[in-house]
């Protein structure tokens, strides 16, 4: 078996186990022992990526290619480059890290964890597709099982929103499939067959016009779910009623998939949309990063504010993926990796301390270090990390991001677009600061009970696995940064 | 040289902390105070060494101390410009390898006194152990962005040491005041660094330093707005030095930082991580100095000169014990701004330069000391303020001498430290700028005049009638206020401007008896002033501040400047940015989505009628579509 189709076989086979385990405590085993073998792999395939990249240059690497459907000339054709590996890597951990955080998990433990992943396998499948019409069918995959398990594990007006972030995800899904198939009609070009092969259409000079039609159609289509200004709002109500291990799953690793297939797609293959659209995409991501800061301010709601932050900080891989510098890119994939593994450990906690207090409005909330000690350091160090302090994974990302921008955009508009996006910095402060102070340090609030369980082994085991790498990618940032720096080379050469 | 061992000295405090701060809840609060004092001993032990070797040994090559820099590349951005880490070694950062050390080691030691029976005695160590280590980092910095990282790293350290009494809301507001407005500093200093890694090509001191360098003689190739982008970039990175050193009108979170514990005030917000605005700028007085021909320069020297008055009477009415020396701290980097400000380059000309190091290092003892002299009263009164203290010369005789001796070195009086540097600094300005030279001087009469009302204040004045009598500290507080008291006798002596230069060839500094005796005047008057008034309980004061009316309630309220920020922020920031925004997230940009949701629903409503599951409505339409269709394809055809 290819290590790659693997990472399809192995969610499969434990979604056919779980299917035949009964109850929570063996639902719960089930998943975890599935995804760890998962995490294992993902590991294995860094380093097999490591050895392979050193004697093998192709874009792609442990490729494979087998005819699907042969009229259309789709095939299931799958390989991974150094970005790919990457996401995988966050993939495997957050969704570990989810199976325990949803230890305690009461209502129909087995769906829920079947639905989470089958989740993961619509994730793994886009990161490692080459085929376009494969990754758009994983894509769907992974954004399906989420109407599920917001609509039956949420809370709130989970209705409302399950339908709410389905509708919006599906619309986009329509506009990205017309220009998929825009891009599919396009592959011939230059004389060869139609193809969804995305590593031969890149070969392909697609029509100018056509590039600058259908590039806003794939933009727009994946980077709905990246949380792009105006279409965000699924985002803040999706995750405040989805339960804690979705939240973790939905922001951490499918939002992500809106900016992989913005670069995968949109950018790689119409070079030419690209640099005709980014002036007018950058606006709307810049505005996103600013707006989606300031309006966390505002919120009262733990997971609003997360889900606000998140579109700022998601904004910011937008913005980076469009000023087509270099170094900028790399920024994106680290804030891609950065936000997820934060973003997965804000909703954990938020969870720990939901479960806990049973409230999540930061008014209710005061002085909690002094007697959940674990989670309320935690809760300061990921703070911290997340408004970009160094020696976390945040502030790699963040410079890798500014420096690029400021490098690339030799003009004021573009420079004062970076400025702007810049000061999001002070901003991201103030609201992180401000949820600190407010429910972490002060006083106890009076209605509080005084003696809240501490955290568990298994809610430990799910924060170290989110924080290890934080750390790490804040400390020794060249690793990460060489393994996707080499798998850039290919986009630069489309754009420039 | 060989300097590779000298990346121990920050890397000992960071085991330090990572041992405390992971096992917080296993190490006995004694032991930690231990392993803290411990750690941070051969910290020391290794930057004297250091020092040592440097200045006496094999620094200097041909009459000239010599740079010596040991790095590895920490992130690529491109092949000439990327982020090192490593230490670099020349004058200033030995020289504030021993400040640190110094005043750090010291406030180890007296904190094992000071916090003792605190519940956060482990948590307090580990923090000190990390700002110890940022700040270690920041000094030996090889490169802009080294300095950045590690700037931003004292600066959480910093929010979590004022922050330390975490169930005090006045300490959390503190804490995040701090880090916001050194944040939105650091902001400027960030934007400085990408306009600089972009006209520059490179973060390397050493090379945007260099005076025959391209970077320096190329500064006039690019231009914004009429000036230098070089000197944009300058601008900025300073705008983040005035924000770490708490110049106007960066300044209001100094005074509210002083929440923390009274050890990390000394510490942090006296003696060492306040100065690095100042150590920012010295760091690139090359380009300072020459690029535009010192025109950020100018800039340095007017907000510092500005900065030192302003912040000297405000300290005249503040009554809180440690916000007067807040203010007080203030005022002296005003001090050594200025004089970075008019300092020139070659030889003796570089005076100010030297004279702003020499401060910084004195300073960084006598107000260290006052601050741990504060501290001392605090623990021994249980009350920050004046109008709690009174008499204290009798109960506490090694803490009343040795605040004494911190005052009169930081009034300017002859022969302690702080009159020696003064003393340059104001030479230096008399050399360049006069009217600068007149802030100065009445700076110095300010300084004397506050200072030693506050020691009047404490220790003679009203005898008040305290609940428990208060008594002298342990001798794990007084033992650092004695060497910190000897060392402010002493300073002053060491002949700075040897080691110490812009040109690195070092120079012989010598008394200017004429400036000497004016200033050391104008302090003696602020001292005389400051007895009749204070010394023994009397109404003086009272009437003078009635005289002064108003203006003595502007400056007792710090001329309004936390009103005007929190006007800002709150009524316009958050109420006329945030709140808009949020309001037309939910209403607009949601509502249009929602509007989207609910009109298809009502269309569908209206059109389901259509679905009406009797057949022949169905057969009906079917037949009537196929009609339509097969029209449409006749025409389209026949066409």
């Amino acid at each position: 078996m290819d290590i790659l189709t693997l990472f399809i076989i192995v969610p499969i086979l434990t979604v056919l186990v779980l299917v035949f385990s009964k109850g929570l405590e063996r639902a719960r085993v089930v998943s975890m022992i599935g995804s760890l073998i998962q995490l294992g792999m993902a590991i294995n395939l860094m380093f097999a990526y490591f050895k392979e990249r050193a004697v093998n240059d192709s874009i792609m690497v442990f490729t494979k290619d087998l005819v699907w459907f042969k009229n259309f000339n789709i095939h299931y054709n799958i390989g991974v480059d150094g970005i790919s590996v990457a996401l995988i890597l966050l993939t495997a951990i957050v969704v570990l890290a989810g199976v325990f955080i949803s230890w305690k998990m009461k209502e129909l433990p087995k769906e829920f964890f079947i639905s989470l992943i089958v989740l993961s396998l619509g994730v793994y499948g886009v990161f490692i597709s080459i085929d376009l019409f494969t990754l758009f069918v994983f894509f769907e995959i992974a954004v399906i099982p989420m109407y599920l398990l917001i609509g039956i594990w949420g809370s709130g007006p989970r209705e409302y929103s399950a339908m709410k972030l389905t509708l919006m995800l599906m619309g986009a899904s329509a506009v990205l499939l017309v220009g998929i198939l825009g891009i599919y009609f396009n592959s011939n070009a230059d004389g060869g067959p139609l193809t969804f092969n995305i590593l031969d259409i890149a070969q392909v000079h697609i029509p100018l016009a056509a590039q600058k039609l259908f590039f806003p159609f794939v933009f727009i289509g994946f980077a709905v779910i990246s949380a792009l200004f105006p279409f965000h709002t699924w985002s803040p109500d999706g995750h405040a009623s989805a339960p804690t291990a979705v939240s973790m799953l939905h922001a951490g690793v499918l939002m992500k998939l809106g900016g992989y297939g913005v670069f995968r797609v949109a950018m790689f293959l119409l070079p030419a949309g690209a640099l005709h659209w980014s002036w007018f995409f950058i606006i709307l991501a810049a505005i996103g990063v600013v707006y989606g800061a300031f309006s966390a301010i505002r919120q009262t709601d733990l997971k609003y504010i997360n889900a606000y932050a998140s579109v700022s900080h998601l904004g910011l891989v937008l913005f980076a993926l469009l000023t087509l510098n270099k170094i900028a890119w790399n920024g994106a994939i680290i804030q891609s990796l950065s936000h997820g593994l934060l973003t997965a450990l804000f909703f954990a906690l938020i969870g720990m301390i939901y479960g806990r207090t049973h409230t999540r409005d930061i008014s209710k909330l005061g002085g909690m270090m002094k007697i959940l000690p674990f989670i309320g350091a935690i809760y300061v160090i990921t703070g911290l990390a997340y408004l970009g302090l160094p020696g976390f994974s945040g502030f790699v990302a963040e410079m890798n991001i500014f420096v690029g921008a400021f490098q690339q955009n030799a003009d004021t508009f573009n420079r004062v677009l970076t400025i702007l996006v810049v000061s999001s910095i002070v901003v991201t402060s103030v609201y992180i600061l401000r949820l600190v102070g407010k429910i972490m340090m002060g006083p106890l609030e009076t209605n509080e009970v005084n003696d809240l369980p501490k955290a568990t082994w298994y809610e430990k085991t799910g924060i170290l696995l989110l924080m290890i790498p934080v750390i790490g990618i804040g400390v020794a940032p060249f690793w990460l940064s060489d393994m996707i720096m080499k798998s850039l080379e290919p986009f630069i050469h489309g754009v420039l | 040289m060989n300097i590779s061992y000298t990346i121990l000295i920050p890397l000992i405090p960071l085991a330090v902390f990572l041992l405390l701060g992971l096992n917080s809840k296993r190490i006995k609060p004694a032991i930690s105070g231990y392993i803290g004092v411990l750690g941070l001993s051969i910290s020391a032990a290794l930057s004297f060494y250091t020092a040592y070797q440097y200045f006496f040994v094999n620094g200097k090559v041909d009459g000239v101390y010599q740079t010596f820099v040991n790095k590895s590349v920490w992130m690529h951005f491109t092949e000439t410009l990327h982020i090192d880490m490593g230490v670099l070694i020349d004058p200033i950062s030995v020289m504030m390898l021993i400040v640190v050390s110094i005043v750090s080691l010291m406030v180890h030691i007296y904190s094992r006194g000071y916090m003792k029976g605190d519940d956060g005695y482990t948590r307090f160590f580990a923090y000190l152990s990390l700002f110890t280590f940022s700040m270690y980092g920041l000094v030996l910095a090889t490169n802009l962005f080294q300095i950045y990282i590690f700037w931003e790293l004292v600066g959480v350290s910093s929010f979590l040491l004022i922050g330390y009494y975490y169930t005090k809301p006045s300490a959390v507001s503190a804490a995040k005041k701090a880090f916001i407005v050194t944040r939105f500093a650091d902001l400027g200093f960030l934007i400085g660094i990408l306009i600089m890694g972009y006209f520059a090509g490179t973060y390397d001191f050493e090379t945007l330093n260099n005076p025959e360098g391209s970077v320096i003689l190329s500064w006039a190739s690019t231009s914004f707005m009429g000036l230098s982008v070089i000197t944009w970039a300058l601008l900025l990175i300073f705008m983040g030095g005035a924000g770490k050193s708490a110049m106007f009108p960066l300044h209001i979170w100094l005074p509210d930082a002083m929440e923390g514990p009274t050890p990390v005030s000394a510490l942090i917000h006296a003696a060492t991580m306040v100065v690095a605005g100042v150590y920012l700028v010295a760091r690139l007085f090359p380009m300072f100095y020459f690029v535009e021909h010192g025109f950020a320069l100018n800039v340095v020297a007017y907000i510092g000169a500005f900065s030192s008055l302003f912040a000297a009477i405000i300290a005249i009415t503040q009554t809180d014990i440690k916000r007067v020396l807040a203010f007080s701290t203030m005022s002296q980097i005003g001090y050594m701004m200025l004089a970075l400000g008019v300092s020139g380059y070659d030889g003796h000309e570089g005076v100010g330069y030297m004279a702003s190091m020499f401060h910084l290092f004195t300073h960084a003892m006598f107000k260290a000391l006052l601050f741990l002299g504060a501290g001392s009263v605090i623990h021994a009164v249980h009350s920050n303020y004046l109008k709690d203290m009174g008499g204290l010369r009798k109960y506490m005789p090694i803490t009343n001498i040795t605040f004494l001796i911190a005052a009169l070195a930081i009034s300017g009086v002859p022969p302690f430290a702080g009159f020696w540097s003064k003393d340059e600094i104001l030479v230096a300005a008399f050399e360049h700028n006069m009217l600068i030279y007149y802030v100065g001087v009445f700076v110095a009469g300010l300084t004397a005049f506050y200072m030693f009302r506050l020691y009047f204040g404490i220790f003679w004045g009203k005898e008040q009638t305290y609940k428990h009598p208060p008594h002298e500290s342990p001798i794990s507080m007084t033992f650092p206020l004695l060497v910190l008291a000897l060392l402010s006798v002493v300073g002053g002596f060491i002949p700075f401007g040897e080691f110490v230069s812009a040109d690195r060839m070092g120079f012989e500094g010598h008394l200017n008896y004429p400036l000497a005796a004016i200033a050391t005047g104008v302090g003696l008057v602020g001292i005389l002033l400051a007895w009749v008034f204070y010394k023994k309980e009397n109404s003086l004061s009272d009437i003078y501040a009635k005289a002064f009316g108003p203006f003595y309630k502007w400056t007792s309220d710090k001329f309004y400047f936390d009103e005007i920020y929190l006007f800002v922020t709150k009524k316009i920031l958050f109420n006329g940015v945030s709140r808009p925004f949020a309001w037309f997230d939910r209403n607009v940009v949601d509502g249009t989505m929602n509007l989207i949701g609910n009109s298809t629903v009502k269309t569908s409503n209206k059109i389901k009628g259509l679905q009406s599951g009797k057949f022949q409505d169905y057969a009906f339409s079917f037949v009537m579509g196929a009609v339509i269709i097969a029209l449409v394809f006749i025409y389209l055809w026949t066409n």
